[in-house]
This record gives structure tokens, C-alpha cells and sequence, in this order.
């Protein structure tokens, strides 16, 4: 069981949230990206075993995207924000 | 030595003090025509079927842990062919045909029982999409019928489908031909028939890399030593990411768990398969009388095969809603395993940018059921070099072409599916 520690509520069970996978860095809608580049961004996770940064939805609490890193090996949260917060993915 | 009630006999005399081993511990010799990598079922039907149906034996299948230890001995044994779409379909369908047979040709017993497999709908609205897909699986030839209301209640007693619940029972698909098999003993039965027909099974051994000479593979590199080979198959479920990319190779998928558990064995009190769907449960009895129990996976990715009870407190909580009877038995057992699941929640079999490496990942924790169709594909995959059929659609750069196999229609989200 996870204890996500949301940057508004302070710390909660994980069954107050929803998982909204991982962040993805998106190419802009501008139509410069090709194909290979939105695949890439869509389909290929980061191959890195290392710690990964998630979304979350704080459904039974502030109602807000939280940004969690986390390490999918040992479970261990590092940090929590407000998603989009500056240096923030899409 | 073939197994017969006569051998069981014999060996009950002599106190089963002299059973031969299933299958023998060799010595990995430094080359072969072909490497599976990955000891589970999908790698063992593979190899069965590469001597039984192409008589190919110079085959090594190396595991990283034992035979029957991992997701082939994980899984809640449930077999079926409720698919919509034609991929989906024709493979598991194939697969349910081969298990009716099986137990026969490895002489081993699978325990196989197609006792039936009922899926829940709980709105009027999913019944209609649970009648679509019985039309479908009617007309590809499958059995398949939609049953409410008392016909629902005479085939499965058990059920309360009495009013006033949170998610009432609108119907259900119910597919006769779907059941369960004794998942450890298909792994021990594979092993043993390939090991007969001389194919290495070489037990304690990862893959720890790929010797690629331009663009075409030559060795794979284990802590044995390093295997010369002029095919491989990566077929590692939960470790398919990293195992791929050792050959730079990236997947489109993620690793996520999942759970399952079982109750104290009681008496028989359920002879179907039940599949609850408001949420995610799965409920069937085995010979021995232990409840299974599954749910959905954990949602994040995760390494760790260590689940959230959150998960199992859903599976459990809309178990009891269909099953009330359930709530009277205690918990013994509960595992986790780590299932690799795909941006279209479909397998990827097939072909790989490596000339001679093939792959068959991300069968998520619906891989169960297809093995032997999987096994026999990829035989001929590996024997004659074309992609038969029933694989095509799971090709790996389906995700670059757009063509990919979404059952449930939801999109890049592994999470989901």
C-alpha cells in the first residue's frame, strides 16, 4: 500500500487517488514532430529501471493532479507537487 | 518412462520411493540451432512443438529460475476464448482446442476441465456489448450463449442475483468450452515431453546479453558460458523489458502487478469459472477445494512483485457481492507477479529489428490461456521462417503502423488494459 504524500493534504492512502500513469513529455501540436517522434512519446516508456515520475488524482482529497517520483523497484517516493508545477511534464 | 495408472500403481507398492526425476539437469553445450530464452509455459510449449511438430531438438530453453516458479505458476489457471476482435480471438480459440488434447500428448495429466466460464454484465448496456461479442464468437464458430434471469440462476445456483446491490447482475456470456488447467502442471508436462525428445532445459540460467554481429544475432551470453545459436526467443514475461534491451531493443510496454490469492480448501461448491466486471474479480474452485481469487492489476508500474492490498480488499469485496458465501472462508495463500503489459494491452510476438531474435512479451496477465497456440505459432515461426497467421497481428511494429490490437478500445495506457 502506497502513502503518497500530497503536497496539499499531506500524507494519504493510495486508495484515495487515481493512477494516471506516467508523465509523458508530448511533442507540441504544431506538426513539426513526424511520426517516429510521436511513437517514441507514446508508446516507448522510459527504459530506465530507475525512479520514474507519475500522475495522480487526488479524488478523495484536494481534487488536484499530483506529480509523485517514485521508484518502481522498492516502491520508495522521493517527492510529490502539483502537477505542471515548474519543471513539470505534460 | 510413461505415466499410467499401472506406474502409479507400481510406485505406490515400492512406498514412491523410486520415481525417476521429470526431466534431467544437462549440461549446456556451447551452440544450438536455437535459444529460448524464458522456462515458462509460452517457452516450453515452444520448444515442445519445435520437436513435435518439426522434429528440431538441437534447442536449448534456459530459465533464469526453476521450471513452474513463475508467471506459468502464478496465474489463476483460467482458460477461454471470449475475445471480440479476430486477433485476439483466433489465437486463444486455437489455444482452447489444443488444451482439450494436450493432456494426452505430454502424458501428463493437466487437469484439465472445461466446466464453463461465466462473465458478468452488470447494465443493460454492457449486455449489449456482451451480446456483440457472443455473435461474434458465434459466428467464427465458437459456442457461446448470453443467459438472464432464471436461466442465469439454474446454471450457476450459486449466484445471488437477488436486487438491491451496488452492481446488479444484468446477464451473463457464458462460454461452455472455457474452464481451468492445472497451471504448474503444464510447465512440468512441457518440460518433460521436450526433455524426452532431447531438448535442453537448463534451469538457473539467465540471459545476460546478446552477441549481435551487423544486425544479425550470433550468441547469447549466459553466466554458463556463451551460446552460440542461430535463433533466440526472448519469452520472459514480467522480465521482457530488460531482457530486450540488452539487445537494443525497446518495448512498448510496462511492468505492473498483479495479484491473486486463495481461500482454506473446502468442499466442492463451484463448478464454473465466475468473472464479476463492475471493477475486476474472478472467482473459480480447484480439484482441491481452495478458492481463487483475482482482481486487477496494481495500476503503476512496478519491479517489485509486491502487491497493494488495496487490490486484493477489491477482488475480495466483489467476490462476496456475487458469492456471499465466500465471506465465511479465511485467506491462505497470496502471491504477486509481475506482468508485462502493453500500450494496446495485446501480446508482441513475432518478429524483432535483430535478424534471428524473436520476441513474445507483453501477454500482461492474459498469457495464460493462449500457451500452447503461442508455442505452436512460434514453432513455426522458428522452423520456416514465415509468420503464421494467427501471429501476424501481434507484430512488434504494429505501434509505428497504427495497427494496433486494443480489445478494449482505451488507448496508449497500459494501466488500463
Amino acid at each position: 500500500m502506497l502513502v503518497i504524500p500530497c503536497p496539499h493534504c499531506g500524507p494519504r492512502d493510495e486508495g484515495e487517488f487515481d493512477h494516471g500513469g506516467p508523465v509523458r513529455t508530448l511533442p507540441a501540436l504544431d506538426g513539426a514532430a513526424s511520426a517516429a517522434d510521436w511513437q517514441r512519446a507514446l508508446h516507448l516508456p522510459a527504459a530506465d529501471p530507475g525512479p520514474m515520475r507519475q500522475l495522480w488524482f487526488h479524488r478523495s482529497g484536494c481534487e488536484t493532479w499530483v506529480e509523485v517520483t517514485r521508484d518502481p523497484s522498492t516502491h520508495c517516493i522521493s517527492a510529490a507537487r502539483p502537477a505542471g508545477a515548474a519543471g513539470g511534464g505534460s | 518412462m510413461a505415466y499410467s495408472g499401472l506406474s502409479v500403481l507400481a510406485h505406490a507398492a515400492a512406498g514412491n520411493r523410486h520415481w525417476p526425476s521429470a526431466f534431467p539437469a544437462p549440461d549446456l553445450r556451447p551452440s544450438y540451432d536455437i535459444v529460448i530464452i524464458g522456462g515458462g509455459g509460452h517457452g516450453l510449449a515452444t520448444a515442445h512443438y519445435l520437436a513435435a511438430n518439426h522434429g528440431i531438438t538441437n534447442v536449448a530453453v534456459i530459465e533464469a529460475g526453476w521450471v513452474g516458479g513463475g508467471n506459468t505458476a502464478r496465474n489463476t489457471t483460467i482458460v477461454r476464448s471470449d475475445y471480440l476482435l479476430n486477433a485476439s480471438f483466433g489465437l486463444k480459440n486455437f489455444a482452447l482446442g489444443l488444451w482439450a488434447d494436450l493432456s494426452r500428448d505430454l502424458n501428463f495429466n493437466l487437469m484439465y476441465e472445461p466446466r464453463g466460464y461465466v462473465d458478468l454484465a452488470h447494465s443493460d448496456g454492457e449486455l449489449e456489448h456482451f451480446t456483440l461479442r457472443a455473435n461474434a464468437m458465434r459466428l467464427r464458430g465458437a459456442g457461446a450463449a448470453i443467459l438472464t434471469g432464471a436461466a442465469l440462476q439454474e446454471r450457476v445456483p450459486q449466484l445471488d442475483l437477488t436486487g438491491g446491490k451496488r452492481f446488479p447482475v444484468a446477464g451473463a456470456l457464458v462460454q461452455e468450452a472455457g474452464g481451468v488447467v492445472r497451471h504448474d502442471a503444464v510447465a512440468w508436462g512441457l518440460a518433460r515431453k521436450a526433455s524426452a525428445a532431447g531438448i535442453h532445459i537448463v534451469q538457473n540460467c539467465p540471459a545476460t546479453g546478446f552477441v549481435i554481429e551487423s544486425g544479425r544475432l550470433a550468441a547469447v551470453e549466459t553466466p554458463l558460458g556463451r551460446i552460440a545459436c542461430g535463433q533466440a526467443l526472448i519469452s520472459v514475461a514480467g522480465a521482457s523489458g530488460a531482457v530486450a534491451a540488452m539487445a537494443g531493443i525497446e518495448l512498448p510496454l510496462q511492468a505492473i502487478n498483479v495479484q491473486a490469492c486463495v481461500t482454506e480448501p473446502v468442499k466442492p461448491a463451484l463448478d464454473v469459472v465466475v468473472n464479476y466486471n463492475a471493477g475486476l474479480s474472478y472467482v473459480s474452485q480447484t480439484a482441491k477445494g481452495e478458492f481463487v481469487l483475482g482482481g486487477a492489476t496494481d495500476g503503476y508500474v512496478s519491479h517489485a512483485r509486491r502487491g497493494s492490498f488495496a487490490r486484493i480488499e477489491d477482488a475480495l469485496a466483489r467476490a462476496v457481492q456475487i458469492l456471499p458465501f465466500l465471506s465465511r472462508l479465511r485467506l491462505m495463500r497470496h502471491w504477486s507477479g509481475t506482468a508485462d503489459i502493453p500500450m494496446d494491452g495485446n501480446a508482441i510476438v513475432g518478429r524483432t529489428p535483430v535478424e534471428g531474435l524473436m520476441i513474445n512479451a507483453g501477454w500482461g496477465y492474459a498469457g495464460f490461456k493462449a500457451t500452447p497456440a503461442t508455442g505452436w505459432c512460434l514453432a513455426e515461426l522458428l522452423a520456416t521462417g514465415r509468420v503464421p497467421v494467427l501471429l501476424a497481428p501481434f507484430a512488434l511494429d504494429r505501434f509505428e503502423t497504427g495497427a494496433e490490437v486494443d480489445d478494449a478500445g482505451i488507448g496508449p495506457y497500459p494501466w488500463l488494459h
